[in-house]
């Protein structure tokens, strides 16, 4: 049935689902949305954020997990293998049958981030440890990293 | 008789531009009422995952929040008003401190105290002029509000609701703003916002609640008779893991739906804000057009009067010239 359904629609919208006959489980389908604006969207193949009890992978076929997540990066690997790196403030991640939410009141793609305007943040804030300086610090580890 | 004429081409010219003008803000406002409703499309994901993912917590947190629960006999309320900066907008702002007034009202024959938190320099201008006493003032971005300033006026309210009465705290928050329904209709509406009102909650809990609401002689008890209905839904909702825990998921996510609440209303309130300054700037623009037909009018006719005066007078001069030379 799934056979015969991924070649009548041919280059449907997502061929990779189709291709291995469902055997194994479907992809990801992730969505990054900060408060005004949705980041990214797309299908993947894993998903690893930082909850405060530390890293959380998240493949195809995860249980529902609502975790909170920290300030600090978001890598999503899109099914077509390139990495999505997502700077948030916090937030967090709501997983259910496939589905990533992954919400935060800031979140910047690794390209977005302004470095010079965090680090001026930063610098203005000095080692005030709250949230505008953690959301600061974790675009600069992002952007250091791209 | 010249004066009047050319009195009333200086009033006509000075009409003209007055509706150029015009015209040129209701063209801006038409294009900022798009503008704002994309701002209102982009925010509604965000809303979506916000309020399925609080629905899930809830339904498995310790629900004593300040936030949800309220208290049986709140002593202080906050109203976060939202007005514009600008004026040009018709009664858009007078409209929404009219409502606040008497929500104000209201609150103030149940014993409580209002505390006004002001959004628009219309609205500031309004409360300071009378000389009352703001909680928070909140000025120079109610044509294109960001995230950055609801998060700002959701933290001032936060810390309010969770300052214990007796040290200055609030025990509800209202929001009085402005819905846009469509182009031609805006309605201000006055809400409860904190502790949660049963209508923020989706249809089917809502039919359930109504039904808990309605035995326990419905008021503020509203939020607190909610669990009730709730365990009917498991089915619906997926059983999430939570991370930490279920509680500590809801706490964090409160404050951000605070901020989501605040945001949507003040896009709303954008919205709002653009429609009515261009009905408003439509309007003007309309009646400097009848104007100038009238004005175009008087000075055909004051013209023609002078002539005509002109004419008689020749023929008038003639007349007597040749009655003199006849003689």
């Amino acid at each position: 049935m799934t056979g015969r359904e991924s070649s009548s629609s041919g280059g449907g919208s997502l061929p990779v689902t189709g291709r291995k006959g469902k055997i194994v489980a479907e992809d990801l389908n992730v969505e990054v949305v900060a408060a005004d604006r949705k980041v990214w969207s797309g299908a993947a193949s894993i998903v690893i954020a930082r909850t405060p009890e530390g890293e959380i992978g998240i493949m195809p076929g995860h249980e529902p997990v609502l975790g909170l997540l920290v300030a600090g990066p978001v890598t999503v690997r899109s099914t077509g293998g390139e990495a999505v790196v997502v700077a948030v403030s916090g937030g967090f991640l709501s997983v259910s049958e496939n589905q990533i939410a992954i919400l935060a009141e800031q979140a910047e793609l690794a390209d977005e981030i302004d470095v010079a305007a965090a680090q001026a943040e930063l610098a203005e804030l000095g080692e005030d440890g709250d949230g505008v300086g953690r959301w600061a610090q974790a675009r600069l580890d992002v952007a250091a990293s791209r | 008789m010249g004066a009047q004429i050319r009195e009333l081409r200086q009033r006509i010219r000075s009409v003209e531009s007055i509706k150029k003008i015009t015209r040129a803000q209701e063209l801006i406002a038409t294009s900022r009422i798009a503008r704002a409703q994309q701002y209102a499309e982009a925010a509604r994901p965000y809303s979506q995952a916000l309020v399925r993912a609080m629905e899930a917590a809830a339904e498995r947190a310790r629900l004593d929040n300040p936030l949800l629960e309220g208290v049986e006999q709140p002593r202080r309320s906050a109203i976060l008003v939202v007005s514009s900066d600008g004026g040009f907008a018709g009664a858009y702002s007078a409209n929404v401190i009219r409502q606040s007034e008497a929500l104000a009202g209201l609150l103030r024959e149940q014993g409580q105290e209002v505390v006004p938190y002001v959004v628009g320099r219309k609205g500031v201008s309004w409360f300071t002029f009378r000389g009352r006493e703001l909680g928070g003032q909140y000025v120079g971005f109610t044509g294109r509000p960001s995230y950055a300033d609801a998060r700002r006026i959701a933290d001032d309210l936060l810390e309010a609701i969770n300052t214990p009465t007796e040290e200055g705290g609030v025990d509800e928050i209202h929001i009085v703003s402005t819905h846009f329904r469509n182009m031609v209709t805006q309605q201000v509406r006055a809400r409860r916002l904190f502790p949660i009102m049963v209508e923020d909650v989706p249809e089917e809990l809502h039919h359930a609640e109504a039904g808990a609401v309605r035995t326990d002689d419905g008021g503020p008890s509203g939020s607190a008779g909610s669990s009730n209905g709730r365990p009917a839904r498991t089915d619906v909702l997926p059983l999430y893991e939570f991370e930490p825990s279920a509680d500590e998921v809801l706490d964090a996510l409160l404050p951000q739906y605070a901020g989501n609440l605040v945001y949507t209303a003040l896009l709303d309130a954008a919205a709002s804000e653009w429609a009515a300054r261009r009905r408003a700037m439509k309007n003007a623009t309309d009646n400097a057009g009848e104007l100038q037909e009238t004005l175009t009018r008087q000075s055909n006719s004051a013209r023609q009067a002078e002539i005509t005066q002109e004419i008689s007078e020749i023929v008038g001069g003639a007349d007597a010239l040749a009655s003199a030379g006849s003689e």
